[in-house]
């Protein structure tokens, strides 16, 4: 983890550099590029790369928790919507077997590479045994 | 039913229509301090929590598991649990102590540690320790936008109109929610309309929303609610895992989020287990921070009736604020829910989070009727703009909101709704029409607004939220229209979002459309002169309510043609014969003309000479130039009069019958109220200074007593009485011809 202090505003700091989800530089957003119908949503969605500089940004000033669910919030970019949707349902209690939370992880860990995610699903999958909150 | 006819009276007043009960801690009905909370304990083996609270790790519920793994820094944990809760205390109320010890040390605490630091203080420290713990320096506000009817031209009217007022954030929810896509929509272009840069959010069931956030119909989200037992968080449908998902995954499609939590929902829900509302706050707390959430909406929120219902409710629901604020969360302080029925009860509660200032004062201050609030909120509403906006300028205290004047919100909501219409238009839904969006300029509430084909609109709703189009064809469709400003803050709102800026704690976006957070505006107070003020400019704008008047010409019309009947002859002489002086102010009849009442002087005069002929005798009149006071001037008229009989007459109209031999500040009878002074009360006062004059048995003329009148007058009293001082002049009592027979 780079320990150079990252300067923030980003929209300011990195105004020439920032690129959205899709690739497009944040400068290529523009006025006219939306009139002429030349954007999709993830030209105007955060990359994972930039999510984790804010995760960065969080640690280096004290927020080490919300740096954390920045981590796993640049890991679930690559998770789409309605996959996303589907895992915060596996994950209310009640809903899915212990094996169910297991390949939710396993799927987090290989298939979206997001590690992070997948560490936290397993925790949930012991504590919610324990607690007797997995599907009956 | 009292008997007494002042219990009588007190029984009908508003906060008697509130709910006072007794502490019942098995049903969790106590705010603190429950004989069930635990004593704070933490122990750690192997760099794990194995006791938390006097817990062992093999009891631990989820709450428990989630706080001991993911809510608190075991690093700064030793230090903490060892320094004694008085010591924390105290440091909060520090000005010596910053902000960044103060969030080391709680950084470590359990929650029972953390309601140990509150049981020291009171509210006046709290309330100082939440000034130096807010997150970002500079305090906001939020503002709730929904109307019953759901009338999108309203929605977007009410939206720029309150982004105008300066909300810093915007959110509505839906009474049905297949309209949540369109109200989403209506108060982002609203928003947006009038001021770029307010975050907005649509409050309905997680996954709607973040389709919603999906679609880039909104920036921020304060839906996820967390709760401080096991049992009431999984009727709530979720775990502190599930929600720390849902946070990375609005996270990671760039939306700001902010959980929800406050006193008395785990005993509404019937999970309290016999703990204290403060100290389930607490755990929350620390379930909001291990989650990564920025920040928390808290303050009780929806259930604030229930710890104001209870002995030390409203201090428990600052408690929790300052306690949010230790722990490094953004708070969005509640003051949003119907808290009381007494107006006396709800700002007096207000004053605790808007005098020390919090990121959002209320987590949604009612744009718009109260009647109209789908949230169930409204406990300040668009009726009480105005006395906000006073309590602002009376306090020089910055409550997040500015005064705008009707031209102001009538151009802004014309903007908005025009807008909205546009893009309805051009994006196909059910059209609005010119008559509508004549309404929503002028309106007040959605009765006022002409009915719209709800199945259309509602069909129109289940269309768009699944179809591809999104805020890009929105924003095309204000491009197309014309509408380049709305269009190019709606596009900046996407740009932000690919920058993530606002993701960051307590982050807002200022009046030019830069982000303002923890981070670029982390609150440095250490003391007066440190931390939070307010500027020159914002000074001038908070002072500049529309209703203020200039106080120059607040006396012209008291200024008129001076009285040609009354003309001032010779310095007057020492009177020998049973008269009565009638001795006036250094203005009266020349540089004043009128009495604060509105009456001629001349009239004034007629009506004392008409009273005091009554009975037999003359009035000499005498005009005093020595001084503008009126006991000096009737005692001064008291000495020339021949029966020791004056009254003394301010061009005002304040009047004092004055006898020679009293001390000056002595009299026989006073009149101190001019405003409520007649033309029969002046002869009334003529016909007592006669008989006083007459030595006859004489009965104090009645006087009217309007203790409103100082109220509504004092500045224009304080003027007038200057302008009498500006004509004292060095020069003795001249005695003045009033060209006037008695009417007898």
């Amino acid at each position: 983890m780079t320990t150079q202090p990252i300067k923030y505003p980003l929209s300011e700091s990195a105004a020439e550099t920032l690129q959205a989800a899709s690739g497009r530089r944040l400068a290529d957003v523009t006025a006219e590029a939306a009139r002429a119908g030349d954007l999709s949503m993830a030209d105007i969605q955060i990359s994972a790369d930039t999510l984790r500089k804010q995760a960065e940004i969080a640690r280096q000033a004290g927020y080490p928790q919300q740096a954390a669910n920045l981590i796993r919030a640049a890991e679930l970019t690559a998770v789409p919507n309605v996959e996303v949707l589907k895992m915060y349902n596996t994950l209310r209690p009640g809903r899915a077997t212990h094996a169910q939370l297991a390949a939710l992880a396993n799927a987090l860990e290989t298939q979206y590479n997001a590690p992070e995610c997948a560490r936290m699903v397993r925790e949930a999958a012991t504590v919610y045994q324990k607690r007797d909150l997995l599907q009956k | 039913m009292p008997i007494s006819r002042r219990f009588q009276l007190l029984e009908q007043r508003a906060v008697n229509r509130e709910t006072f009960v007794e502490p019942w801690p098995e049903a969790g009905l106590i705010v603190a301090d429950s004989p069930a909370d635990p004593q704070p304990s933490l122990r750690i083996e192997a760099g794990q929590v194995i006791e938390l609270d006097g817990r062992p790790r093999a009891e631990f519920d989820i709450l428990d598991t989630f706080i001991a793994d993911h809510g608190l820094d075991l690093a700064a944990a030793q230090i903490a649990m060892a320094t004694p809760s008085i010591d924390i205390a105290r440091k909060l109320v520090d000005i010596n102590v910053p902000r960044a010890e103060l969030l080391r040390l709680a950084s470590g605490c359990t929650p029972a540690k953390l309601i140990e630091i509150i049981r020291h203080m009171n509210v006046l420290e709290m309330m100082m320790g939440l000034g130096k713990m807010r997150a970002r320096r500079t305090p906001a506000n939020q503002a709730h936008v929904t109307n019953r009817r759901e009338h999108p031209a309203l929605l977007a009217a009410d939206a720029a109109e309150a982004a105008l007022r300066g909300f810093a954030e915007i959110e509505t929810t839906v009474g049905v929610a297949r309209y949540a896509p369109f109200s989403a929509l209506a108060i982002l272009i609203g928003s947006q309309t009038g001021r770029g840069g307010v975050l907005t959010q649509c409050a309905v069931e997680e996954s709607l929303g973040l389709e919603l956030a999906m679609k880039g119909l909104t920036t921020y989200a304060e839906t996820l609610s967390v709760y401080g037992t096991e049992g009431t968080f999984v009727d709530g449908d979720d775990t502190p895992w599930s929600k720390a998902f849902l946070s990375a995954a609005y996270a990671s499609r760039g939306v700001k989020i902010r959980f929800t939590s406050g006193t008395g929902s785990e005993a509404l829900m019937g999970h309290a287990q016999g703990c204290s509302m403060l100290y389930l706050e607490a755990r929350c707390l620390l379930i909001t921070r291990g989650a990564g959430s920025q920040g928390v909406q808290n303050g009780s929120i929806s259930c604030i009736a229930l710890p104001e219902s209870l002995p030390g409710g409203v201090r428990a629901v600052l408690a929790e604020n300052l306690l949010a604020t230790m722990l490094g969360l953004e708070v969005a302080s509640g003051n949003d829910a119907l808290a009381s029925h007494s107006d006396i009860r709800k700002a007096a509660k207000l004053m605790l989070q808007f005098i020390p200032g919090t990121d959002f004062i209320t987590s949604g201050y009612s744009a718009m009727p109260r009647r109209e609030n789908l949230f169930g909120g409204g406990n300040f509403d668009a009726d009480d703009f105005d006395d906000y906006n006073v309590l602002q300028r009376d306090m020089q205290v910055d409550g997040g909101n500015r005064p705008i004047s009707e031209q102001e919100a009538l151009d802004i909501r014309t903007e908005a709704a025009r807008a909205i219409q546009a893009v309805y238009a051009e994006l196909g839904f059910p059209p609005i029409t010119d008559a509508e969006v004549e309404a929503a300029v002028l309106a007040h509430g959605s009765e006022e607004m002409p009915a719209r084909d709800v199945v259309a609109d509602l069909a129109a709703a289940d269309k768009f939220l699944p179809s591809e189009k999104n805020i890009l064809s929105v924003i095309r469709a204000l491009q197309i229209r014309g509408f380049e400003k709305v269009a190019t803050n709606l596009l900046e709102m996407g740009r932000q979002r690919v920058a993530g800026d606002y993701l960051q704690t307590s982050a807002i976006f200022d009046k030019d459309f830069k982000v303002q957070s923890a981070i670029n505006d982390a609150n440095d107070y250490t003391g007066p002169g440190s931390g939070y003020r307010v500027s020159a400019e914002r000074w001038q704008e908070m002072q500049n309510l529309p209703q203020v008047k200039s106080p120059r010409d607040f006396i012209a019309d008291q200024i008129g043609v001076p009285c040609i009947r009354l003309v001032e002859v010779n310095p007057a002489r020492t009177g020998e014969s049973a008269e009565v002086i009638v001795a006036v102010g250094p203005a009266f009849g020349t540089a004043l003309t009128r009495t604060i009442n509105g009456l001629d002087h001349e009239d004034v005069l007629a009506a004392i000479l008409t009273g005091v002929a009554s009975q037999g005798l003359v009035a000499r009149v005498v005009k005093i130039y020595r001084t503008s006071d009126c006991a000096a001037i009737g005692h001064i008229g008291a000495q020339l009069s021949g029966s020791g009989i004056a009254i003394g007459l301010q061009s005002r109209g304040t009047t004092v019958i004055h006898k020679r031999g009293l001390a000056r500040l002595s009299n026989l009878e006073l009149f101190p109220q001019s405003p409520s002074m007649t033309l029969e009360t002046y002869q009334a006062i003529g016909v007592n200074a006669a008989r006083y004059a007459m030595g006859a048995a004489t009965t104090p003329v009645p006087v009217q007593v309007d203790n409103w009148a100082r109220l509504r007058l004092i500045v224009k009293t304080a003027l007038l009485h200057r302008h009498e001082t500006e004509q004292v002049q060095d020069q003795p009592p001249m005695e003045m011809r009033f060209d006037w027979e008695p009417d007898l």
